[in-house]
């Protein structure tokens, strides 16, 4: 029951941040990628405001604490070295996400918005995770 | 400062507060990537908290709508390239363990190595993606 809440409710926080930072519109994010065009920094001033309260949250809470309110252990990644999978699989992610201005947060929250193209999208990328593990054996 | 950029800056806050409940009650990275893999390869009681973060993704539209914030009424691209983009942004984002919020939001603000690597090299491979899809064809 708790997951339910707590994870209903962080989920609706972060598409509502989501959604009027305007990190849903794919092309304001593609102004902001395009660098040597008419730059739109909107998306760095989201970075700067989710770091604003996740950075200090982090550091003052869980990093000493270690354990939620509930008093379970947190559950953070443990993985310290930078492989192969973690640059190629970066590199593949900018690739998308630079031809469609969309990355997987705002994907999911522009589902009820029913534009095609999006959905469409929404489905590829469920596929391409389901074959991931294909292309983590070439690596 | 401009209207839009203190929409951003606050909207960042909040979506940094979902992501930082995640982590305060339920001690879970929010990664949007891979709370969503997950969700759809595992089926147990132990995904429902996953399954519960998707739907408050997909009905926050639904309540900013009403305060004037609506979602966009159609992509920057055409369909093909967005068939594409969505495959390698999903099998991106699984071989690379995370996306913008993940690695970029929850790591940087661990000052996770791994993480800001990868932020560094996504941001990297789109602005190279752009320059090429926008000024060069």
């Amino acid at each position: 029951m708790k997951g339910i809440i707590f994870g209903l409710l962080s989920g609706l926080l972060f598409g509502i941040g989501l959604t009027i930072s305007s990190m849903v519109d794919p092309k304001v994010v593609l102004g902001f990628l395009d660098l040597f065009g008419a730059w739109d920094p909107t998306l760095a001033f989201v970075m700067v405001g989710g770091l604003l309260v996740y950075l200090p949250f982090y550091h003052f809470y869980v990093k000493p604490k270690q354990h939620t309110i509930f008093g379970e252990p947190c559950d953070l990644p443990n993985k310290k070295n930078v492989d192969a999978k973690l640059v190629v699989g970066a590199s593949l992610f900018g690739i998308g996400w630079g031809l469609s201005g969309i990355c997987p947060g705002p994907a999911i929250t522009n589902i009820s918005g029913g534009v095609p193209g999006i959905l469409l999208f929404v489905l590829a990328m469920l596929i391409g995770m389901m074959l991931a593990s294909r292309v983590e054996k070439i690596i | 400062m401009n209207d839009i950029y203190i929409q951003a800056l606050v909207g960042g806050m909040v979506l940094g507060l979902g992501a930082a409940l995640l982590m305060f009650t339920l001690g879970k990275i929010a990664g949007i990537s891979g709370i969503t893999f997950s969700a759809i390869t595992s089926y147990s009681s132990t995904n429902l908290w996953r399954w519960a973060f998707l739907v408050g993704l997909i009905i926050a539209p639904i309540i900013t709508a009403q305060f004037g914030y609506k979602l966009p009424t159609e992509a920057a691209t055409g369909i093909p390239l967005l068939i594409i983009a969505g495959l390698l942004v999903g099998i991106g984002t699984k071989v690379g363990s995370g996306c913008t919020s993940g690695h970029g939001i929850c790591g940087i603000g661990r000052f996770s190595k791994r993480s800001i690597i990868a932020t560094i090299t996504f941001m990297f491979t789109a602005f190279v993606t752009v320059f090429i899809t926008h000024h060069l064809f």
